[in-house]
């Protein structure tokens, strides 16, 4: 069995909330946003684990410690069982080239005067890892591997002389020319159109087979995760509600948030029928999380106890676990 | 028999730039009948939201309607003086776009937004009256009456956008147009944004064009379909037979990339090739570059629609 590239354990980041003049002069007590609250999950040496989740759920904050972009307010990450943050500044200089990101918004990520060339080499040059001609090679080697071609014709074009396909192919070349072991891709397909969307994510398994890669894959589309995803971390206000292989959390959902997010996942055949009825009302403020259960308030089989006691994550089948006391009673019986 | 409601007759639209001039929408015909939900789908930059916008005249410069005629109930909008299309934008006609936040205005409270659209329109309705109206549509949007009082900055995301398409119905028009409306939502909002639609096409009796990139989502709540692909209408049908029987190839692609949770298909068949270059588009069909089944006639001469087993579909494969 595959030993675990990454772990980490009960993750915290609880922002503080900007405070007006008037919360100041009252001496209100401070608030937080409690963006992710106590997250644990590994994930094995060439698995890719789906982390998913509506809006604000707190996906992108999980993915940005995870690669030391920001501190945890407590909590621990592990990189091969060593504790990122042990490391000194210039081992995480390092590490850095092991752990990369691609983000959701090619736009945004990449600058506007920058040449495609420029962009994709740029990691080498923080990382000082290669002198100028070898960079300029091994950035149209896996320019060619992303499908980045001709190559020595894109180099040198600028974004906004791309297709969005093609943008999205530079952000992925970016994040691999370091050579990394592990990539967070958060919401890699988002703003891409629907055929674009399908052929990045060919890309990415290929890839993945190539570079021997391990990923997170955040996102908010469940139907996507079928093609990419091992196993899928299911979450909810800053909370893991569901962890699991991915056939089975498909096949036999069992937190009622799970089971919903399969059920709105808009299907292509004007035939298909939903099971569930759409919940009513929607995620409520990280700020002033209900109690109990976060997810009470929206759910049909909330009990008085769901209210009162916050649920842990307990076993319910291979390697599947569920913050639902109230179905893995269920279950049981 | 249906009512056309509108009725477009080999549409143009064109922006003249500065390399040339981007042909966005090419030659569309295309019937609505009252009371339907047509979606309208196909990538980025294929003339969706052109076609929606020339509907209600507001394109944005340099573009212009360069031919075709756009009958509203038997009147040319296309010939229309300012005026009259003043008078059909908003009351007759609406249009509710992906971003709440740009059309909505932040200074001012919903209800305020809401009696401003109302005394501007409704000639003689008075601040109360107006007030109430906004309270009862709150209510059939599933929004508490209190909120009115908020500022949108104050709401979410799926909040604003029940708000905005409030806003387009204040006036009770018959025909609404949605560019995109559940792109910036997640999942569960925008399943109910679109069971929320689907009441309200049936209660007011509304005709609907839901503009959308991803089919999947006009699946359940369109009646029929219209793919669009390089300004130029691929395939129009009942949404079942679409989804199940596409006959024009670009629809079978489009099909076949996208993901569907329910089925067991192991892998995504991406489309090659892109999109094409509407200042220089290809000879004949501007599908031919990308199509699998491109035949010699394909390269030369521009395929009509043709009628086959209920679907508009121009290819010439079904001459
Ligand atoms: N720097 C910050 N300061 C204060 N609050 C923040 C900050 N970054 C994120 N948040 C809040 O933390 C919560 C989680 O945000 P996060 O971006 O992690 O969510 P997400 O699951 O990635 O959502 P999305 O799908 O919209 O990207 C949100 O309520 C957000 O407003
Ligand atoms: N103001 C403009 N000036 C020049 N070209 C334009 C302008 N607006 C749109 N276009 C072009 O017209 C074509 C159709 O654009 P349109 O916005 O209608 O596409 P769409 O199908 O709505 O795409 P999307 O899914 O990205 O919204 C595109 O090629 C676009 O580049
Ligand atoms: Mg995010
Ligand atoms: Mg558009």
């Amino acid at each position: 069995m595959a030993e675990d590239l990454i772990t980490v354990k009960d993750l915290k980041m609880h922002f503080p909330l900007q405070k007006g003049l008037l919360d100041n002069l009252l001496a209100r007590e401070k608030l937080f946003v409690r963006a992710v609250d106590g997250v644990s999950f590994s994930i094995k040496k060439g698995e890719v684990l789906g982390l998913v989740g509506e809006s604000g759920s707190g996906k992108t904050t999980t993915g940005r410690m995870i690669l030391r972009l920001l501190e945890p307010t407590s909590g621990e990450v592990f990189y091969n069982g060593r504790s990122i943050f042990s490391y000194s500044k210039s081992e995480m200089e390092k590490l850095r080239e092991k752990m990369q990101v691609i983000f959701q918004d090619p736009y945004a990520s990449l600058s506007p005067r920058m040449s495609i060339g420029k962009a994709i080499s740029h990691p080498l040059k923080i990382h000082a890892l290669y002198d100028k001609q070898e960079a300029k090679q091994v950035c149209l080697t896996i320019m060619e591997k992303v499908g980045l071609s001709p190559a020595s014709f894109l180099y040198k074009k600028y974004p906004h002389q791309l297709s969005g396909g093609q943008r999205q192919r530079v952000v992925i070349a970016r994040a691999l020319v370091t050579n990394p072991d592990f990539v967070v891709a958060d919401e890699p397909i988002a703003m891409a159109d629907v055929s674009v969307r399908a052929m990045i994510l060919e890309l990415m398994v290929k890839l993945k087979k190539e570079f021997d890669l391990t990923y997170l894959f955040i996102t908010h589309d469940l139907a996507t995760c079928k093609y990419i995803c091992d196993r899928l971390a299911i979450m909810y206000l800053g909370r893991i509600v569901e962890i699991g292989p991915l056939a089975e959390v498909f096949k036999n959902p069992v937190h009622p948030y799970t089971a919903t997010l399969l059920d709105a996942v808009p299907v292509p055949d004007p035939t298909y029928k939903r099971t569930h009825p759409i919940p009513k009302g929607e995620i409520p403020s990280a700020i002033n999380p209900p109690p109990g259960c976060c997810f009470n308030p929206r759910c049909h089989l909330a009990q008085k106890s769901c209210r009162e006691h916050e649920p842990e994550l307990a076993r319910v089948g291979e390697d599947h676990f569920v913050a639902c006391p109230v179905m893995s009673i269920k279950l049981r019986s | 028999m249906n009512n056309t409601i509108l009725d477009i007759q080999d549409l143009k639209v064109e922006f003249p730039i500065n390399i040339g001039t981007v042909r966005a929408v090419d030659g569309v015909s295309l019937k609505l009948n009252q009371g339907e939900v047509m979606g309208l789908v196909g990538e980025s930059g294929c003339g969706k939201s052109t076609l929606g916008f020339s509907i209600l005249r507001l394109l944005r410069p340099p573009g212009r309607i360069a031919s075709g005629r756009i009958l509203y109930h038997g009147r040319d909008i296309v010939s229309m003086d300012e005026k009259e299309v003043l008078k059909l934008r908003g009351r007759r006609i609406a249009m509710i776009f992906q971003d709440p936040l740009t059309s909505l205005n932040p200074l001012f409270s919903i209800g305020r937004q809401f009696v401003e659209t109302l005394q501007t329109h409704e000639k003689g309705i008075n601040k109360k009256q107006a007030i109430l109206q906004a309270e009862s549509m709150l209510e059939s949007l599933g929004i508490s009456k209190e909120r009115l009082q908020e500022f949108p900055h104050q709401m979410s995301g799926g909040m604003r956008q029940r708000i905005m398409i409030g806003m387009g119905l204040i006036l009770n028009p018959d025909l609404l147009i949605a560019d995109e409306p559940t792109t910036s939502l997640d999942v569960i909002v925008e399943a109910q944004f679109l069971d929320l639609l689907a009441d309200l096409c049936r209660q007011y009796n509304l005709t609907i064009i839901l503009i959308t990139h991803n089919l999947g989502n006009v699946a359940q709540l369109a009646d029929r379909i219209t793919v669009m692909y390089g300004g130029t209408l691929a395939e129009v049908g009942l949404s079942g037979d679409i989804f199940h029987t596409p006959l024009h190839p670009y629809t079978q692609g489009l099909l076949a990339s996208i993901p569907n949770i329910k089925l067991d298909q192991p892998e995504l068949s991406p489309m090659e090739g892109s999109p094409p270059d509407l200042v220089n588009p290809p000879t004949g069909c501007v599908f031919h570059p990308r199509c699998p089944q491109v035949m010699d006639i394909c390269t030369r001469q521009r395929p009509p629609a043709f009628q086959k087993n209920g679907h508009q579909v121009s290819c010439w494969l079904y001459r």
